[in-house]
């Protein structure tokens, strides 16, 4: 446990640790003492429970936050009105001393591909602008039905497309981190003309939108999808956890789709020990799922690691990519030692398909893509051309009008592949591919490796101005490179924040674990959590409109 | 020989001109075939035969509470648009949810025509836009359906005459579970199209038969074969006006020892008895195309019931890539055997494709073979008697009330009862006489209580003409010797025959 030696070097000046003890009142009962007394409760619940916030409170408080972070643009929509009526029903059940769970009364925000009923879901295309669905996408429902407060739907690329949050119609993301103190230290202005803000960075994508509401303390936990790599990506450059379950773990109804055989929706929160609340709310069979597993899913508190003397963490070879930081190499050896010093076996391993991946997700996306977008022709809902020559010249004049050219491009390499003469070349072949490297990772879990650790992003995120020198299919092939292997093999895998860059900014950690592994996976994560001590943002606004409650618990296990 | 099989048809239909209105009379052709499918010269003519191959597609509605991957009730002629969920309507984010009924409904037409039940099916996305397909893309099973390599036999006479039938065999190549499209009803004056989504998603069979037929009318036999078998299952109530049963048809000419000609697919054929003038217009509309130097172009064709010929479609030209895809959102269908059944496994959750076969109703051919051993009708016979509606059950209640042997039953029943009701297009339910009423009549008859001649009369009555009371009273006269006064006769017959 004492390894504390080696994760005291990840310690940077400015951390704090447990930081913003009580209220003004003094009242400091607040925080729950004791590490590991109980893994798996969710941060604000105690000062509920305890009364010293009520839910309209702390939604009042993260409103307040959104509007006064509005210009990080996480949120397309805030749903201020019904997230202060939810927090009202909330407040009556702590009243009566019925909370409905963990969740209860707790601010979250949910990407807008996620259908909620009478919330606009956008997907931040011109396609669904305006578009208020009629039902509420399963995950969606299970968090309400546990009493969470739904504060807003968030930014993110259009249809998930892309890994920066830049390519939506309601413009990119702004990485929180850009305003923190850590990162204003460390950035040298690039010349005296330019504006203040315009080194600001990406949150990384497609989840943008989550990764900073959680970041920017708006809220203490957000849904993304994760396809390639979506909820991981902005979770490492917003230095947030996040998690891509097993897929057939959690229901898809109501996700608006990227890719079905790939989508799952993520979690971003924190810490490790919200991820697995929310992770315990949310997953299970869902009979409007028919890819969810049929087995019953027991939510699961995490246990404190001591003693990681019997785990085996597998470092991937192929992992080291060309294009690889040297910062984020560095931070990945470090990890790696880290568990060598606690005592568990840290050893190379090779995933030899790796490189196939991109280029077979790829096409196997595109192909879907195709597929899945087919039904936006303006019939039954969402934008319609005026164009009214024939049924023919109103589908092409909507999907010209409604898809951005990043969309369009996908439908088009994608029914390429799917053409009767390409079917066999591409989709496949990229199918073979596919199980190829899933069989990969079957292999190397077979020989006794639990846990996979390896870097997630090529480097810290970037500024905005750098990142939209690339198109979006350069940057995706690049951004998704760490993170889709997962994916094609159906694994879940978490994001944890590991340290900040030498620019002041977060650098992230991926752990991979075993098909529906995901307290095993979290356990180790929680452990690495600790030792590494990731640093909490430092930004004026949360400074302003907290006092103390929305970030004093940063992570349970720093109570 | 070249008067055998189909040979028949081929006369009859071009002495009345296939085309109908739509083109003028036609010069014979050489043409035949006979009862085993092979090419035969007329002869007179001196040109070369053509041999006619006709292979069907064969959608049938299947009969379910819900459709085939959502929870919206099915139900024909409901108002527009009442009955589709969100996932029929394709609202984004929906996934589909196979229904059991529909698979075991698939599995039962499966066995019942001898088919390999494919243990592990997959279903396909096809991709095409049309406005009442709001996904932009059908469910079905491209690659691997659900069962394959089966046959189906049939019989048809020869000559139209009852007395000569042959049993014929076509190969069924597969059954498809596939997805319904909805329904698109072009309003030409507003130059507007309406859309119901009703259909959308309601489940059918493709039942895909092999080329094996050459002419209208085994196309048309092996078809009400295949409604009856359906219907005997349950599978599909197989109306065909209602649209549950839909029959296309691909048909193509060649001369002997060539390969398949180019072949053109008719489509919009909403009864047998259009399927036989729509074959056979289209084999003739071919032959004369080739025979004037034409060629035949791989199209889809309109039956025009009116016109009584076929008209290219002209939505459907040009080729289409329908790019099929796996469906990533259901996993593989699996089906068990008693053999594979895990144990310890929920019931409700699984298919077992055994149970289902030892459950399976009397098959029409085994109720025919039923009805000549249990009653000695004649084979022919007990044809009739299964391939009309109603007809048999109202012979077995007649056979089951009369003292009259069965044989004699159904000389009443052809001859005397089925040529009315055809005459009124009546289905044997809805026959005026009932069985009871026959068996009655068919009792004083045997008892010599009446005349054959006065029980006719009786029958003619029943059927509506009331002329023939006129016949009964002379024969109540005669019989009391002219001592019934005849005004009170008629009363009384006109009570009892009203009953």
């Amino acid at each position: 446990m004492e390894s504390l030696g080696v994760a005291a070097k990840w310690r940077r000046p400015g951390v704090r640790c447990g930081a913003g003890t009580g209220r003004e009142d003094g009242r400091s009962g607040v925080r729950r003492r004791g590490v590991g007394r109980h893994a798996a409760r969710f941060s604000a619940p105690a000062a509920l429970k305890e009364g010293q916030i009520t839910p309209t409170e702390l939604c009042q408080r993260c409103l307040a936050l959104v509007r006064s972070t509005q210009f990080l643009n996480a949120y397309i929509t805030v749903a201020e009105e019904t997230a202060l009526k939810q927090a009202e029903e909330s407040e009556k059940r702590y009243q009566r001393g019925q909370p409905l769970g963990e969740l209860d009364g707790i601010p979250i925000a949910v990407k807008d591909n996620f259908n909620t009923a009478g919330i606009e879901t956008t997907c931040a295309s011109n396609m669904l602008k305006g578009y208020i669905s009629p039902y509420n996408a399963t995950v969606v429902q299970k968090l309400l039905d546990q009493g969470a407060v739904l504060l807003g739907k968030t930014n993110l690329d259009e249809f998930a497309m892309g890994s920066g949050s830049t390519d939506g119609v309601f413009g990119p993301v702004r990485n929180p981190w850009s305003y923190s103190r850590q990162y204003k230290e460390k950035s040298i202005p690039r010349s005296d003309s330019e504006p203040e803000n315009s080194n600001w960075v990406i949150a990384g994508g497609s989840s943008g939108g989550s990764a900073a509401a959680v970041s920017a303390f708006t809220c203490f936990a957000a849904l993304g999808s994760d396809t390639g790599g979506s909820t991981r990506n902005p979770a490492a450059h917003c230095g947030v956890v996040g998690l891509k379950p097993t897929y057939g773990l959690i229901s898809r109804h109501g996700l608006i789709p990227l890719v079905n055989s790939m989508d799952v929706p993520g979690i971003l929160t924190r810490c490790v020990d919200d991820a697995a609340v929310v992770l315990g709310s949310l997953a299970g069979h869902d009979p409007k799922d028919s890819t969810t597993v049929q087995d019953i899913f027991q939510p699961f508190a995490l246990p404190t690691l001591t003693d990681v003397s019997k785990l085996s963490i597998g470092i991937p070879k192929e992992y080291h990519v060309p294009g690889l930081s040297s910062e984020i190499l560095a931070v990945w050896s470090k990890a790696a030692d880290l568990f060598k010093n606690a005592g568990a076996k840290v050893v190379e391993v090779s995933l030899p398909h790796t490189h196939y991946s991109i280029v077979c997700y790829h096409v196997l996306c595109t192909a879907e893509v195709a597929s899945n977008m087919a039904r936006f022709d303006g019939l039954e809902y969402g934008h319609r051309s005026d164009m009214s020559k024939s049924t023919e010249s109103m589908y092409a004049a909507t999907r010209r009008e409604g898809f951005s050219d990043v969309v369009r491009g996908r439908i088009l390499s994608g029914n390429y592949f799917l053409l009767k003469q390409n079917y066999e070349d591409y989709f496949v072949k990229a199918q073979k591919v596919r199980r190829l490297i899933a069989n990969d990772f079957v292999k190397v879990f077979g020989s006794g490796i639990d846990i996979l650790l390896t870097p997630i992003t090529l480097s810290d995120a970037i500024p905005y101005v750098e990142f939209i020198k690339e198109d979006n299919r350069t940057r995706s092939t690049q951004d998704d490179i760490l993170t889709q292997a997962a994916n094609m093999a159906g694994l879940p895998a978490v994001n944890v924040p590991t340290a900040l860059s030498e620019r002041g900014l977060p650098i992230g950690l991926q752990f991979i674990g075993r098909s529906f592994q995901e307290k095993q996976l979290l356990t180790v994560a929680k452990w690495f959590e600790k030792q590494v001590q990731f640093p909490m943002i430092q930004l004026e606004e949360v400074k302003k409109h907290d006092d103390g409650v929305l970030q004093h618990q940063k992570s349970a296990s720093f109570s | 020989m070249a008067a055998r099989g189909c040979g028949g048809v081929w006369r009859r239909a071009l002495q009345r001109g296939p085309g109908g209105s739509c083109s003028a009379s036609r010069p014979r052709r050489a043409v035949a075939c006979n009862a085993r499918g092979g090419a035969v010269p007329v002869g007179q003519s001196g040109l070369a035969p053509w041999v006619p191959v006709v292979g069907l597609e064969i959608h049938a509605q299947i009969t379910s509470n819900s459709k085939l991957f959502s929870g919206s009730q099915v139900q024909f002629a409901a108002p527009p648009n009442s009955l589709v969920s969100f996932f029929d309507a394709s609202l984004p984010g929906t996934l589909p949810v196979l229904n059991r009924r529909c698979v075991e409904a698939a599995v039962m037409t499966g066995l019942a025509l001898n088919c390999t039940i494919n243990k592990k099916s997959l279903f396909d996305r096809k991709h095409y836009f049309y406005a009442d397909l709001p996904a932009g893309y059908q469910i079905t099973q491209q690659r691997v359906p659900i069962a394959v390599n089966g046959s189906l036999s049939y019989s048809l006479c020869i000559d139209n005459k009852m007395s000569q039938m042959v049993t014929k065999t076509v190969r069924i190549k597969q059954i498809q579970l596939e997805q319904d499209s909805g329904k698109s009803l072009h309003d030409d004056a507003r130059s507007q199209t309406l859309v119901d989504l009703n259909r959308a998603g309601v489940g059918l069979m493709e039942v895909v038969m092999e080329p094996d037929m050459c002419c209208g009318e085994e196309a048309a036999a092996a078809v009400r074969e295949l409604q009856l078998i359906l219907q005997t299952l349950g599978s599909s109530q197989a109306i065909m006006a209602e649209g549950q049963l839909r029959v296309d048809a691909n048909v193509s000419v060649h001369h002997p020892g060539e390969p398949y000609g180019v072949r053109t697919e008719v489509k919009n054929i909403n009864s047998i008895r259009f399927l036989t003038k729509a074959v056979d217009y289209e084999i003739q509309r071919q032959i004369k195309e080739l025979e004037n130097g034409g060629t035949v172009v791989n199209e889809t064709r309109a039956f025009d019931s009116k016109l009584g010929c076929t008209v290219p479609m002209r939505d459907k030209e040009g080729k289409q890539d329908y790019r099929f895809m796996p469906e990533p959102n259901l996993p593989p269908l699996i089906l068990y055997d008693a053999k594979s059944l895990p144990a310890n496994v929920n019931h409700q959750q699984v298919v077992n494709i055994d149970w289902i076969h030892e459950r399976l109703p009397d098959l029409p051919s085994v109720k025919r073979a039923k009805l000549v051993e249990l009653y000695g009708i004649l084979p022919e016979h007990s044809f009739t008697l299964v391939n009309e509606d109603g007809l048999m059950e109202f012979f077995e209640d007649v056979v089951k009330r009369t003292q009259m042997k069965p044989k004699k039953v159904i000389g009443w029943i052809l001859s005397d009862l089925l040529s009315h009701l055809k005459q009124h297009s009546l289905t044997a339910n809805e026959s005026p006489i009932s069985s009871f009423l026959l068996a009655d009549l068919l009792n004083l008859l045997e008892n010599g209580d009446i005349s054959s001649s006065a029980a006719k009369q009786v029958m003619a009555i029943k059927e509506g003409n009331k002329k023939v009371i006129n016949k009964l009273i002379g024969l109540v006269r005669k019989a009391t010797r002219g001592r019934a006064n005849p005004l009170l006769v008629k009363q009384i017959l006109e009570k009892k025959l009203s009953e």
